[in-house]
């Protein structure tokens, strides 16, 4: 079977983070970059499907500048087969010009399945998968929780309101994978030795033009000091009537 | 429990190479995920996690410096930032892999025949066997050269007599390295769990390093054959030759304790508040937690050197020695100042830095005290022996 799943290079959640001098992207001084936490759980059910199987090629896959080779090595040393860095130098893109550039890639190589984290946890939109899979004309399933693998038939099961729904899915198909799918596995030492020798082929990404751009970037406020009310009734009066939300 | 920070003051990560930092960041993750939520329990209930050994093997820790048999043959510095994360858990957890790969694996590489290496390493790189190293006498500890036990020639075999003493890994140990006197020379020896006349005794009641294993090891007339003999050294250098690999890594391992305590202080004094204000705003805890990233951003930069001189093959004993007094001491100071600024909440095990405290008056005892190492680099510099 031929894996592919597709990664990002986020910040750090718990990094402090600055607006750049162009006040639309992120200062990357100072700040510490990993693999996206959702795109582990991806990666790592596509390394357990190729283990279940015995047999299959697992891909990863970035869009980004040389950075990304640091993400693309990690997910080497996971027990990926082989990386591809989709170069677009330093440009923003959005979501769909990035699926736009992943899906011209994709068309050229085989691919039974495509795994992604359910949203990147820096723009947090979660429109790649699905706009792949649409660019692609393959079905796709989001948010998975659990996976198994029948053939050549995919049973995802993911929550909705109040329930959780079972879905089937023939291959080729895109799955996005949510916290809980899995455990992502920790690179062992001889995996991060053995990274540095797997290919990371670098191909120019054949970019269209973005549907949406950043105009500008902005930290929320800071949060005012709380305040402490002697009563009950005070409490309701400052929420109806300074907050007005009753 | 909230995500260790490492400090890095010098922003010295850019002195690693990538893959270094991320063998060291993989030894991380993992201590977070594995270790660090079960450790308080094993130092309460004073047991070693056996069931994290596997695991050991698993990621390619144990004897993760050498080369071949199944070891992931890396450079000195990730070698030593693993013990640097291991000891970030917990004294006992780095030495269970210093003994294992510093002290056992390492003299079986370095002076087993091949069928010993073949017996032993990949086992042991798995964490299928586990290794003990008898030394220490209950008599003769900054003294090994003084030592009781005997080995004796008799004919098909050899018959090993004597007791070893603060022997870590010992109960639970499948081959132990023993140093014992021939002919009034110091030879390694392999005597395996179950020989006639080997037994184990549990050293109970420890204040320091509860989750550790420490043991007497103990021969009476022992028949060991004689392939287990390590043909490769003779003479007091063979096991000072594990020593100061395992040396080298406690350098580390101190690094990582200092580093938990100061992280869990840090986080402390930003959140407690005294007088409205959270504590970190005082000027003496200010002073103390300076203190604290100073001597660590030190102790640093000193095992980045050795590693370097190491993987450079210039590195002397007493350079190790150096190292090792100077970061354990400053790990021990860390682990009292941390333990002032978290006031009365700092003595109980809902926080690490007393469990670490008490841990480094091991680590700053064993494997050369402090004074020793002292003493010989005392010698070193003046070319006086002081040490006897």
């Amino acid at each position: 079977m031929d894996i592919v799943v597709c990664v990002k290079r986020v910040v750090k959640t718990d990094s402090k983070i600055k607006v750049g001098a162009d006040g639309r992207s992120i200062d990357p001084a100072g700040v510490e970059f990993v693999l996206n936490p959702y795109d582990e759980f991806a990666l790592e059910e596509g390394l357990a499907t190729r283990e279940r199987l015995g047999a299959g090629t697992v891909t990863v896959v970035t869009l980004g500048d040389a950075a990304a080779e640091k993400e693309l090595r990690t997910a080497l040393a996971m027990g990926a087969d082989k990386a591809v860095l989709l170069d677009a130098g330093d440009r923003q893109l959005d979501a769909h010009a990035t699926a736009s550039a992943v899906a011209a890639w994709l068309r050229s190589v085989p691919h039974d399945v495509v795994f992604c984290g359910k949203q990147a946890v820096d723009g947090d939109d979660s429109q790649f998968p699905g706009r792949l899979a649409a660019l692609l004309g393959i079905p796709s399933v989001t948010e998975v929780l659990k996976l198994e693998l029948n053939g050549n038939t995919f049973r995802a099961e993911r929550d909705i309101e109040g329930a959780r729904e079972v879905v089937e899915c023939p291959t080729p198909c895109v799955i996005s994978a949510h916290k809980g799918l899995n455990e992502p596995r920790i690179p062992n030492l001889k995996g991060i030795m053995a990274a540095k020798k797997k290919p990371l082929d670098k191909i120019a990404a054949q970019l269209g033009e973005p549907a949406s751009e950043v105009a500008s970037l902005e930290l929320p406020p800071a949060r005012p000091e709380g305040r402490i009310l002697d009563s009950v009734n005070a409490l309701v009066d400052a929420l109806r009537n300074e907050a007005k939300v009753l | 429990m909230s995500q260790f920070k490492a400090p890095d003051f010098y922003l010295l990560d850019d002195l690693i190479s990538d893959e270094e930092r991320m063998i060291r960041d993989s030894v991380r993750e993992w201590v977070d995920r594995e270790f660090m939520p079960i450790i308080e329990e094993h130092n309460r209930a004073a047991t070693f996690p056996m069931h994290l050994v596997p695991q050991l093997g698993e990621l390619g820790v144990l004897g993760a410096g050498l080369e071949g048999y199944g070891c992931a043959g890396l450079s000195p510095i990730a070698y030593g930032l693993i013990l640097q994360e291991l000891e970030r858990g917990d004294s006992g957890l780095r030495s269970f892999a210093s003994v294992q790969g510093a002290l056992c694996m390492y003299p079986i590489h370095a002076y087993g025949d091949e069928a010993q290496k073949q017996r032993w390493l990949p086992a042991m790189a798995r964490g299928e066997a586990i290794g003990c190293f008898g030394l220490t006498e209950a008599d003769f500890g900054s003294n090994p050269g003084g030592m009781l036990t005997r080995l004796e020639d008799a004919g098909d075999h050899y018959v090993l007599n004597g007791s070893k003493y603060w022997i870590t890994n010992g109960c639970i140990a499948d081959v132990a390295i023993v140093s014992a006197k021939f002919d009034g020379v110091v030879r390694l020896i392999l005597v395996e769990r179950g020989t006639p006349g080997y037994s184990t005794n549990t050293i109970k009641n420890k204040f320091s390093l509860r989750a550790s294993v420490t043991s007497e090891l103990v021969f009476e007339d022992c028949r060991v054959p004689k392939a287990n003999l390590l043909p490769g050294v003779e003479g007091l250098k063979g096991p000072l030759s594990c020593l100061n690999q395992a040396r080298y890594g406690i350098a580390f391992g101190a690094v990582g304790a200092a580093m938990a305590v100061y992280d869990e202080a840090l986080r402390y004094a930003q959140n407690r508040i005294m007088f409205d204000r959270p504590i970190a705003g005082f000027q003496l805890v200010q002073n103390k937690l300076v203190w604290m990233v100073n001597e660590i951003t030190k102790a640093q930069l000193l095992v980045w050197r050795l590693g370097n001189l190491k993987a450079a093959g210039k590195m002397h004993h007493t350079h190790v020695s150096l190292a090792k007094r100077n970061n354990c001491w400053m790990a021990l100071e860390c682990c009292r100042l941390a333990r002032d600024i978290l006031g009365a909440n700092g003595i109980t095990d809902e926080y690490q830095t007393m469990r670490h405290m008490c841990n480094l008056e091991s680590v700053i005892t064993y494997e050369g005290t402090h004074d020793i190492h002292g003493l010989i680099v005392g010698r070193e510099i003046t070319g006086e022996n002081a040490i006897a």
